[in-house]
């Protein structure tokens, strides 16, 4: 038998091995190139340090003979001398005296820097100089240095010179001899280097300025026709579009300057919307929200919704500690980390060998899975212990839950979902997580104040368009209109009212709704939120979140209540959170303005507004 | 919602006491306040009284869960425990099985325990008795019955059944609808 010949060709299967050869080592040729510094192996950097340690004693000794030699000849000869180092000192001084102390100063640390250099051995020596005549020992030699730099030997002599003028040991002007000697050696080639250095780079910024002033002055860009566009529109070229959407954006930076002739703001702007539709595949009408929304950023906020927000996990604390459960997952393999400095219990999961929704310490109920951004609305309700509290809109539970963690299963919590399905999970996830003090309704919100009033605080994380969440569920982009978004706005109001009627102002320690949203649009917000203001005894108040945007006051043809900046905006691409909004109310009266003189009629502006004003005298009091 | 007849508290404490035996006290004289147990479409539920008292507001229809859920009585008049009574059961549990970090995942997926992945066993357990089934790290995983006295175990080989897996808390995934 044995094997099957092969009879066919053989295919290259890949680029093979020798594709994969490595590169020559650049870095290494390059800095030899550039003249730096050698790597100094273990042992040479050892034998450095002895040769140092050795040359600094033996400077220190003859410093010591110095300083005695010197000043036993100063005495001697202090008639004669004086006058000669005034001379000798004065032309050098008026030239560069500005210059001699940073020089100075400089050659002593190349001095520092040139270890490893051979010749170094003695250099400690320019240390021998700090007696009393180091003033004027170095200025001659600068001086001399600086007539003749290149002749090493005329530079010797010159320092020769001074030494015997002094009648000083023959010491003091070998030291100088070897000091010129290095310094004369490093400077001319470092020097040089440095000096061409300098110059590459100085050309290389001034070509960049050039171009980039050419790019300026030359290429504004020109907006399309429409029949070119149209052309586009058959063969859309992604490429193409992002070029143009980048160009649209800078000519918008700077409109003044770069825009074209005769060419509006608002004809670049219909252009971008387009270009960001085709590009990112949304339709048009969200787009030109998003685009009033985020004028500035919103490319930004378009990728961060292309990307995944990153999965976190919050810790049962009535089971189990953030750092133990760390601990555990990361036993399990699980790459991990704290979620940030605003929460005590959420973790940020990178990546994981195993399933994180489905490890033994998962189903025991010592973590649930639960967005960053889900913390917020819970952290701004800030529930105690022995309250009463209502979840207006709770499923999957995953809010209801942290409450629950934070009462530590005290007092009564009520979870209500219109859907009963969707309150199923709240069920499952309730008894994973050992959770006791809670009751699951399944009514309509908006129902909720006839069936139990009286609550110290209520969340209600209504039901939105999801326009902060696109990154999860891409089809909001194509399937929300203004029917849609004005729908739920409308749903929104009226649950946000319910939830304030279940609210009990009276309750010592509460009296505060919590209104959250996974959108970013202002109609599911800030002007919900003003309506509420407008019709009933609530006022905004901070809700204990120190990071996030405030929410708007003016935006567009609305002008809401200065205090709705009280509320927080999240989103996707500046604080890697979902989109989120949050609103903390606190109900300081349990009438409801309106109804004791005449019935609640349907929006009258005007009563509302005085109504707000004379509940707003009533807080000052 | 209404209080169990004394036929249904008779068969939900017998089947209660196999796994806890008399530690079903313990679950009524609270020191931290009155609990009760409810029954509601046909599931027990445990929940402390005045939240129970609350809880009375909310129509029968609309009223899907309060406290915790410790089971059903089945048609034919039976009751059965489900997962969720686990956070009872275990601190009180009489009788306790431990398995092999290896066979965790097994057990969790429904599986009964063999004598290979069985890591520890309460002295004299009986045969037939109600069991707690715990990981090595003391983390309760479910509840079952031994299938063997402890003796027993000792002597069988590595591929008899020690335990019959009655729920897991591999249940909250995997039937999370019929849970309740």
């Amino acid at each position: 038998m044995g094997r099957k010949r092969e009879t066919g060709e053989k295919v290259q299967s890949g680029p093979g091995r020798k594709a994969k050869k490595q590169k020559p080592p650049s870095r290494f040729l390059n800095e030899e190139e550039r003249g730096n510094k050698k790597q100094l192996s273990r042992r040479q950097k050892k034998r450095l340090k002895n040769r140092l340690e050795k040359a600094t004693a033996i400077a220190e000794a003859k410093k010591k003979a110095n300083e005695r030699d010197l000043c036993k000849k100063l005495k001697n000869h202090a008639t004669e001398l004086v006058p000669k180092v005034g001379s000798k000192r004065k032309l050098p001084d008026s030239e560069d005296s500005a210059e001699e102390s940073s020089e100075e100063e400089f050659g002593s640390a190349l001095g520092k820097e040139s270890d490893y250099n051979e010749k170094k051995d003695d250099d400690a020596d320019v240390s021998g100089y700090t007696d009393d005549n180091k003033g004027w020992l170095k200025p001659k030699r600068r001086a001399s240095q600086m007539e003749e730099e290149a002749s090493d030997e005329s530079a010797d002599e010159d320092s020769d010179e001074v030494a015997d003028e002094f009648g000083s040991s023959d010491d003091s002007g070998e030291d100088k001899k070897d000091e010129d000697d290095i310094e004369d050696d490093l400077l001319p080639v470092e020097k040089a280097a440095k000096k061409l250095r300098k110059k590459e780079e100085v050309n290389r910024k001034l070509a960049e300025d050039e171009l980039k002033t050419n790019i300026a002055e030359s290429e504004t860009f020109i907006l399309p026709s429409g029949q070119e566009i149209e052309k586009d529109t058959q063969t859309p070229d992604l490429a193409i579009i992002q070029q143009r959407i980048k160009e649209i954006m800078f000519v918008l930076s700077d409109f003044k300057s770069r825009g074209e002739q005769g060419r509006g703001r608002k004809e670049y702007l219909s252009q971008l919307c387009k270009d960001l539709c085709t590009y990112y595949s949304y339709n048009e009408y969200l787009m030109e929200c998003l685009m009033q929304l985020f004028p500035l950023e919103i490319v930004e906020f378009l990728e961060a919704n292309e990307v995944q927000r990153p999965v976190t996990i919050r810790a049962n604390t009535l089971k189990t500690r953030r750092r133990d459960l760390a601990q555990v997952l990361i036993n399990r393999g699980v790459n991990l980390d704290p979620i940030g400095k605003w929460s005590k219990v959420g973790l940020i999961v990178y990546d994981s060998q195993v399933p994180i929704g489905a490890t033994p310490e998962y189903l025991a109920g010592h973590y649930i899975l639960q967005g960053g951004a889900s913390f917020l609305p819970v952290m701004a309700l800030a529930p105690q212990e022995n309250e009463r509290i209502l979840d207006m809109c709770a499923a999957p539970g995953g809010k209801t839950t942290y409450i629950a963690a934070l009462m530590r299963n005290t007092g009564m919590l009520f979870a209500n979902d219109a859907n009963k399905e969707r309150a199923k999970a709240i069920v499952g996830n309730l008894h994973r997580m050992g959770i006791t003090n809670t009751v699951v309704s399944n009514y309509d919100g908006k129902q909720f104040p006839k069936v139990m009033t009286g609550f110290n605080r209520v969340l209600i994380d209504a039901p939105c368009s999801g326009t902060g969440v696109i990154s999860k569920d891409p089809e909001v982009k194509v399937n929300k209109d203004e029917k849609d978004i004005l729908r739920c706005s409308h749903l929104q109001k009226e649950l946000l009212l319910a939830a304030i009627d279940c609210c009990d102002a009276k309750s010592k320690s509460g009296g505060y709704i919590v209104y959250s949203t996974c959108s970013v649009m202002v109609e599911e917000n800030e002007w919900v939120i003003d309506y509420a203001l407008r019709k009933r005894n609530v006022k905004l108040v901070p809700t204990g979140l120190d990071f996030g945007r405030e929410g708007f006051v003016n935006f567009e043809k609305y002008r809401f209540h200065p205090s709705l900046k009280l509320t927080r905006r999240f989103y996707p691409h500046t604080h890697n959170l979902d989109g989120f909004f949050v609103a903390k109310l606190k109900k300081f009266s349990n009438k409801i303005p309106g109804q004791t003189k005449d019935k609640p009629t349907a929006d009258n502006e005007g009563s509302g507004d005085t109504e707000v004003h004379t509940g707003r005298e009533a807080e000052h009091k | 919602m209404r209080p169990l007849t004394d036929e249904e508290t008779k068969t939900f404490f017998e089947k209660l006491s196999k796994y806890i035996g008399e530690n079903i006290k313990l679950l009524i004289d609270r020191p931290d306040g009155a609990y009760c147990f409810r029954l509601h479409n046909d599931r027990v539920f445990y929940v402390r009284e005045d939240l129970m008292k609350r809880a009375g507001n909310i129509s029968r229809e609309n009223l899907i869960s309060l406290g915790t859920c410790f089971g059903k009585f089945t048609k034919a008049g039976k009751f059965r425990l489900h997962i969720t009574a686990l956070d009872y059961l275990a601190p009180y549990a009489k009788f306790k099985v431990w398995v092999k970090s290896s066979a965790e995942q097994q057990f969790l997926y429904g599986h009964h325990i063999m004598k290979s992945g069985l890591g520890r066993i309460t002295e004299n357990t009986p045969q037939y008795q109600g069991v707690i089934v715990y990981s090595m790290h003391d983390l309760p995983l479910g509840f079952g019955v031994a299938a063997k006295s402890t003796q027993e175990c000792r002597h069988t080989d590595p591929m008899t059944l020690v335990a019959f897996h009655q729920a897991d808390i591999g249940e909250y995934i995997r039937s999370e609808e019929t849970l309740l």
